[in-house]
């Protein structure tokens, strides 16, 4: 049996952690950018177009990530298309992602007065002008602090990709407790590390919401 | 020759019937005051009239061009009706100039140069040339109004809306926007207005338009209607405001 010394174990846990960042990067990019499609979509007053992402935001918030994933994975083959376990981790993960965005954006823009819409309207910007000159600028700053703090989700998130087989960090502290038998050490390590990744990210979330509330 | 027609007008939010059959002719150059209860459908009405709002029956044209809440239609609209809004609605991340210059340059492809001359020769119009530069939160309301009606008037509107603009003031800030109101009136702006300002009514506008219960009650030239009221309801109405 091979023997792990205390550096060995921690050497593979950090590599591992680059697959966990490059994961959360991967899906908060994808699931912002199918957020921002859905944002769009919502913001029109085209009925259909709302609905679609109502049902949508209602599915992927109203079912557990770990289903997401295994539908994503098993599902997807089964009915013929053969996707590794990285590419049903990023696609589960993009639902995920952008159905929890897609709300927190809405509630960001809804915060806005009607009367910034009536002005550009009656001055007579496009839906897409007021959008882009006057509605974004002012919403971005609202929605940054409660996105990075919803990207702390989506890295705690990314340990469920394990369970699909995909290895990162969660994955390779299993792996090695089954190869050491010392599941208090390896799960405080990993635990440790997720910390470390995700408590900068709720400082800076902070941060950038008290100097948005004392810039107000 | 008539600015702004209505004609049998009627609008209804679901079941309520805000407003019952209106009919009003605006002539280039007059200053109209709207005045009624809360309740009464002035408001409204001024909304119709730039396609903020849609209306079931009847028919509104400004300038010969029918008015329709369609995206398009209200955009062209917007070249010829301008609007000051209660609570001024400045846009809070740019500066004074950038929101005069905004509309120009991206709704007429004016140029940035053409857009900033019309810009400062608006505020200078409203007595604010040196705020070019400040943010709307650095300025009182009577000024961040101001600087709305210098907004609309750089799109040159054929005729300006104002829906109570003085209501969310401090009573010592009202004088300098109603000032400016009165200059515009005098250059010859048409000028349509909800208001609560007797005195502004009476003394700078040409008509009184009366609302009650969603219908033009009464209306006629400002000075005589205000000391002669016909109805009941704007004898009441006198009383209860003055």
């Amino acid at each position: 049996m091979i023997e792990f010394s205390n550096y060995d174990i921690l050497r593979n846990l950090l590599f591992a952690t680059q697959w966990t960042i490059l994961l959360s990067l991967a899906a908060f990019i994808g699931g912002a950018t199918v957020a921002l499609t859905l944002t769009a979509m919502r913001l029109t007053r085209n009925p259909a177009m709302q609905r679609i992402v109502r049902v949508y935001v209602e599915l992927f918030q109203g079912t557990p990530l770990l289903m997401q994933m295994f539908l994503c994975f098993f599902g997807l083959s089964m009915l013929g298309y053969e996707i590794s376990a990285w590419g049903a981790a990023i696609l589960s993960l993009t639902f995920f992602t952008s159905a929890f965005l897609v709300e927190i954006w809405r509630g960001c823009i809804d915060t806005l007065p009607k009367g910034q819409w009536e002005a550009s309207r009656c001055l007579g910007l496009s839906f897409l002008q007021t959008l882009r000159f006057i509605i974004l600028p002012q919403a971005i700053r609202v929605a940054t602090a409660p996105t990075v703090g919803f990207s702390v989700q989506v890295i705690k998130g990314t340990a469920l990709a394990s369970v699909i087989g995909f290895v990162e960090l969660t994955k390779v502290g299993t792996m090695l407790n089954n190869a050491t038998f010392e599941p208090f050490k390896i799960f405080t390590l990993v635990a440790l590390i997720y910390f470390m990744l995700c408590y900068p990210l709720s400082l800076y979330s902070k941060h950038l919401e008290k100097k948005f509330n004392v810039s107000r | 020759m008539s600015l702004v027609n209505l004609h049998q007008v009627h609008k209804y939010y679901g079941d309520h019937h805000v407003l019952k059959g209106i009919d009003l002719d605006i002539k280039a150059g007059e200053v109209i005051s709207i005045i009624g209860r809360s309740g009464s459908g002035k408001s409204t009405l001024l909304r119709c009239i730039n396609g903020l709002e849609q209306y079931q029956e009847g028919g509104i044209t400004v300038d010969g061009k029918e008015v329709t809440t369609d995206d398009i239609q209200v955009r062209r609209l917007a070249l010829s009706v301008g609007m000051i809004f209660q609570n001024f609605n400045l846009f809070p991340h740019m500066t004074v100039g950038e929101n005069i210059m905004l509309a120009p340059t991206i709704v007429l492809k004016k140029s940035k140069a053409e857009a900033e001359t019309t810009a400062r020769a608006m505020l200078e119009k409203v007595g604010l040339a040196e705020k070019f530069d400040s943010f709307p939160e650095k300025l009182s309301g009577g000024q961040q109004q101001r600087v709305a009606i210098a907004r609309a008037l750089a799109m040159s509107p054929k005729v300006l809306l104002c829906d109570e603009i003085t209501s969310a003031l401090d009573p010592e800030l009202v004088g300098e926007v109603l000032k400016v109101l009165e200059q515009l009136a005098k250059e010859g702006m048409t000028l349509v207005l909800v208001t609560h300002e007797m005195n502004f009514a009476r003394d700078v506008g040409s008509r009184v338009v009366f609302m009650h219960q969603g219908k033009v009650w009464e209306q006629g030239d400002s000075k005589t209607i205000l000391s002669n009221p016909q109805t009941d309801e704007l004898k009441q109405f006198m009383g209860a405001v003055l």
